[in-house]
């Protein structure tokens, strides 16, 4: 019955936004979740955007070490490991991002002095990963069951040469674009939680991404409630 | 009576002067901390500066070497920017490997070379595939008073203005490079990008330059680098407490102001080092 069990919670959702032809606008690739796939984390999500795809899993609430704890809060750690190679100061960078991201929305207050770690594994890059790595680990905190103020998603948006925005870049517009700026929006009054870019642009281009970030989290949004909707629905 | 009650409730004690819209070291909300720039005090250096800003003091200190420039891009030469946070600074910080701290500042640091285009790149390249500049940037921070960012960019952006390369040649009969010490040139700066950090209090309200103090206290924060056409090289906001896009307008309009009393500091006294 156990084993019965774990493969109806294994729930491989294939929904988002069908866009084959991506013409610049507000189109964002192909998302599919699966949750709970791991046995040994406390919860665990597969994000895939396109062809990123990033693992995640969460511990937690768990024990802390005496010099680690918080006597008030639950202390947040947050592992990111690249696909290939030692992780360096990029991913120290990135690690503190999301973690500074989780920790807005995580309810530590709930939890002291104990630990709640979320491990992300990179699985393919084809660009957009920051914000991947952002839902998979949102997405791996609801599996867990960590309480949480707000949901929240990660949008990216790529500026070209001639100002033209597109949402969700894959790698070679990563690389050929003028700017890439990364957010994190939270659900309910999608509000900016976090924000890193790279690559000069004006302030009304920065205002107009901001914008579309904030139509586009509405879709991922969506796709969360549903795909939770969905699992839970069966039992 | 005001110092006990400052241990014993910071978030509270620093509500009352919020509410009054300023802060216990007499500052407005957005008023910087007092800036001091001193340019080329370290002679062993190619070009240094020393940053304070209000408590916090950071020294940069830049060394000029030759180097293979990369075979994906063989004319280019290597800007390497390393922040070095040393149990020096503030007791929060051992000595061993870099913390993350400093990792973070590191990675802030080498975005906004990247970003801006301080430097052109192509400008250190010396022979093309052969021979290239590559200049080590180390800023250390002797005083963490909160704001370490702002003070690393400008003391980063100081020191580079002041870095002096000697004229190099490839002698072409021996292939190896002859160096002309007594002829030496500035480094094309090409933008200025100034940071401007914000800490959110609250969830709603926004203070320019925050201390050490503030920084703790902070429910998040934000840095903003700006250029002098106005346009940003990074929006860096590590997760923290949500902002509308109303209040990063006021943020962006108070970096513009923060750009120009820099700049006009940095011109001062480039201006006083020239007559050597």
């Amino acid at each position: 019955m156990e084993g019965a069990m774990r493969s109806d919670d294994k729930v491989c959702t294939e929904t988002g936004i069908e866009s084959s032809s991506r013409g610049p606008g507000c189109s964002l690739r192909h998302f599919a979740c699966e949750q709970n796939l791991l046995s040994r984390p406390d919860g665990s999500a597969a994000f895939l955007q396109g062809d990123t795809s990033v693992l995640a899993g969460v511990y937690g609430p768990a024990e802390v070490k005496v010099s680690k704890e918080i006597f008030n809060k639950a202390t947040l750690e947050v592992i990111l490991r690249p696909k290939i190679g030692l992780p360096g100061v990029a991913e120290k960078s990135r690690e503190r991002l999301i973690r500074n991201t989780c920790q807005a929305v995580v309810l530590g207050a709930l939890h002291p002095r104990t630990s709640i770690t979320v491990v992300l594994q990179v699985v393919s890059d084809a660009g957009s990963l920051l914000a991947c790595c952002l839902n998979a680990a949102c997405m791996a905190l609801v599996d867990a069951g960590v309480p949480m103020r707000a949901l929240f998603c990660g949008v990216t948006c790529a500026l070209d040469s001639d100002g033209t925005l597109v949402l969700d870049p894959t790698a070679k517009q990563e690389k050929e674009a003028r700017a890439v700026l990364t957010f994190a929006l939270d659900s309910v009054d999608r509000k900016l939680l976090m924000s890193t870019t790279k690559g000069l642009y004006s302030d009304a281009e920065l205002q107009q991404c901001l914008a579309a970030a904030q139509t586009a989290s509405q879709h991922v949004f969506r796709f969360y409630r549903e795909s939770l909707q969905r699992r839970y629905s069966k039992s | 009576m005001a110092a006990g009650f400052k241990t014993v409730e910071p978030l509270e004690y620093y509500r009352r002067f919020l509410k009054e819209n300023c802060r216990p070291d007499g500052r407005e909300l957005g008023e910087f901390r007092t800036t001091t720039v001193n340019i080329g005090s370290i002679s062993t250096a190619d070009g240094s500066a020393l940053v304070k800003l209000g408590n916090t003091t950071v020294i940069c200190g830049v060394k000029a070497e030759f180097a293979v420039p990369p075979t994906d891009a063989p004319d280019k030469g290597y800007v390497v920017p390393n922040v070095d946070l040393p149990p020096l600074c503030s007791s929060r910080f051992r000595s061993g490997p870099p913390g993350e701290e400093a990792q973070v500042a590191s990675q802030f640091i080498a975005d906004v070379i990247e970003n801006s285009q301080i430097i052109q790149k192509e400008d250190l390249c010396i022979s093309s595939g052969k021979l290239a500049w590559v200049l080590y940037c180390d800023l250390i921070c002797l005083d963490y008073d909160g704001n370490i960012l702002d003070a690393c960019t400008f003391a980063l952006l100081a020191a580079l203005k002041n870095v002096q390369l000697p004229e190099v040649r490839i002698n072409e009969e021996t292939a190896l490079a002859e160096v002309n010490l007594k002829k030496k040139s500035y480094l094309n700066i090409r933008t200025h990008p100034v940071a401007t950090s914000f800490a959110v209090f609250d969830d709603t309200l926004l203070i320019v330059d925050p201390t050490g103090e503030e920084e703790h206290l902070a429910t998040g924060t934000l840095t903003v680098v700006m250029d002098e056409e106005g346009r940003l090289s990074c929006l860096h906001k590590p997760g923290g407490s949500g902002l509308t896009g109303a209040k990063l307008q006021d943020c962006m309009s108070r970096a513009v102001t923060r750009h120009k009393e820099v700049k006009k500091l940095m011109d001062e006294v480039i201006k006083s080092m020239t007559p050597k």
